[in-house]
């Protein structure tokens, strides 16, 4: 069965016919070429395909593309704006907050979820977070330390624009 | 992994999802994080998948009379972080936050669980404790169910065929109650391999408690010989580390590669002393 369905992906909008089972994160891979989203464990344990829908972190793979119809979905190309890294992406630059990468964009976007909700975390706060979004390279510490460094530059750019 | 063919329909209202329901082999799609995976392993192969997770009159959570109402579409996320919830039943609270992980508590809802009822979700042992009562609808109209008769076995429950799960409803806890949720889970699932709840109520000493586990047996459970050992006492160490050690005798204990039954049952008695010292 071939649905229709009416999305808003990274502020663009899509008119898209998907078949009833297709998941979320095939349609956004697939069929928009937003490859940023990664399919990891594609059993919802790993979190590297989470993007964020109406403001919360999903696992795009535990999803399909119909559930998501009339929604607002970020990915891992929403964050920069005007070719200005998220602060997030540059924490995990400045930070290293990555070795391989695989997990990266994941891990951003379940800490935009944070963030949006909790601007000053704790590192339980933060660690507490991400226990959705698997690492083998870092051993998150250094993961930790660029969501702190996304969530001071972020307080640092508030008190500027006010 | 994709999953077999299907027709998805969404459902705008609880009398259509009903109707829609008739056809034998459709399923209710909720948040979808029981169903879906399942359904990617082709151990479910629904022909037509209704999703109900819009449904507006079974979403949110309200107080009426001496009760909450959580509509049945309300994500662990929602219940997580209400404010109803924390003032009036803090142990759903500390229930929900020890599901998943944030992206599943964002979509994963509390009717979608009681409904799959796995026997290592974290919902079933708050609701036995918390006298939780589950509305359903169906053809034949609604019926209330206990939560105490609803869950009936591995992966069973009381509903019929053709029956939704709408609402559910918990009456306001006494003044002078206290609960706590305690869970020993599956490092990767994040299931509960132990989880136990318990509610009492009382002043120095324990006039009523409820005591449930899940995770450790085929379905959760009320355990009546913990609860005797502490009615009427004080709750001292000594008297809860004896009430603790009575816990998950005399039920089949379930067995995994990662939790024998020896080791299970090891843990209910951990679980439960933890629980019944927060309480204290």
């Amino acid at each position: 069965m071939n649905l229709t369905i009416q999305v808003e992906v990274n502020g663009k909008k899509h008119k898209s016919t998907v078949e009833a089972r297709q998941l979320l994160v095939y349609y956004l891979r697939d069929q928009l070429r937003l490859t940023g989203t990664h399919i990891g464990c594609d059993t919802s344990s790993c979190g590297s395909c989470t993007v964020m829908i109406d403001g919360m972190a999903v696992k795009s793979c535990t999803m399909l593309a119909a559930q998501a119809d009339g929604c607002a979905i970020t990915t891992i190309e929403g964050l920069a704006k005007k070719g200005e890294l998220h602060p997030l992406q540059e924490g995990f630059h400045q930070e290293h907050g990555l070795q391989c990468g695989f997990c990266t964009p994941g891990m951003i976007m379940t800490a935009v979820d944070l963030l949006s909700k909790n601007p000053e975390p704790t590192e339980m706060d933060i660690r507490h977070a991400l226990e959705g979004n698997f690492c083998r390279c870092t051993g998150y510490h250094n993961i930790v330390r660029a969501v702190q460094f996304a969530s001071a530059k972020m307080k640092e750019m508030e008190v500027a624009s006010v | 992994m994709i999953p077999s063919e299907f027709d998805y329909i969404k459902a705008k209202s609880i009398d259509e999802a009903i109707s829609l329901l008739k056809d034998g082999d459709a399923k209710l799609l909720a948040g979808g994080h029981s169903l879906i995976p399942a359904m990617k392993l082709r151990l479910n192969r629904p022909t037509k998948l209704i999703d109900i997770s819009r449904i507006a009159e079974m979403k949110g959570i309200k107080q009426e009379d001496g009760e909450l109402v959580i509509g049945a579409m309300t994500t662990h996320y929602e219940i997580m972080t209400n404010d109803l919830i924390k003032k009036h039943l803090p142990i759903l609270s500390q229930a929900a936050e020890l599901i998943g992980d944030v992206q599943v508590r964002n979509k994963g809802t509390l009717g979608g669980s009681l409904a799959h009822a796995d026997p290592s979700a974290d919902w079933p042992a708050s609701m036995l404790v918390t006298d939780a009562v589950i509305v359903v609808a169906g053809a034949k109209g609604k019926r209330a169910i206990k939560a105490g008769d609803f869950f009936t076995g591995f992966f069973m429950t009381a509903l019929e065929e053709g029956e939704i799960v709408t609402q559910i409803r918990i009456p306001l806890p006494s003044a002078n109650t206290k609960s706590a949720y305690v869970k020993f889970m599956q490092p990767a699932s994040r299931f509960a391999i132990v989880g136990c709840a318990v509610v009492v109520t009382g002043n120095g000493s324990i006039d009523d408690i409820k005591v449930a586990f899940t995770g450790v047996s085929e379905s959760a459970f009320r355990d009546t010989a913990v609860e005797n050992a502490l009615k009427g006492k004080k709750a001292d160490t000594e008297t809860i580390k004896n009430a603790a050690d009575q816990a998950a005798e005399g039920v089949s204990i379930l067995s995994d590669h990662f939790a024998g039954e020896e080791y299970r049952k090891h843990l209910a008695k951990v679980y439960a002393k933890r629980a019944l010292t927060e309480v204290a």
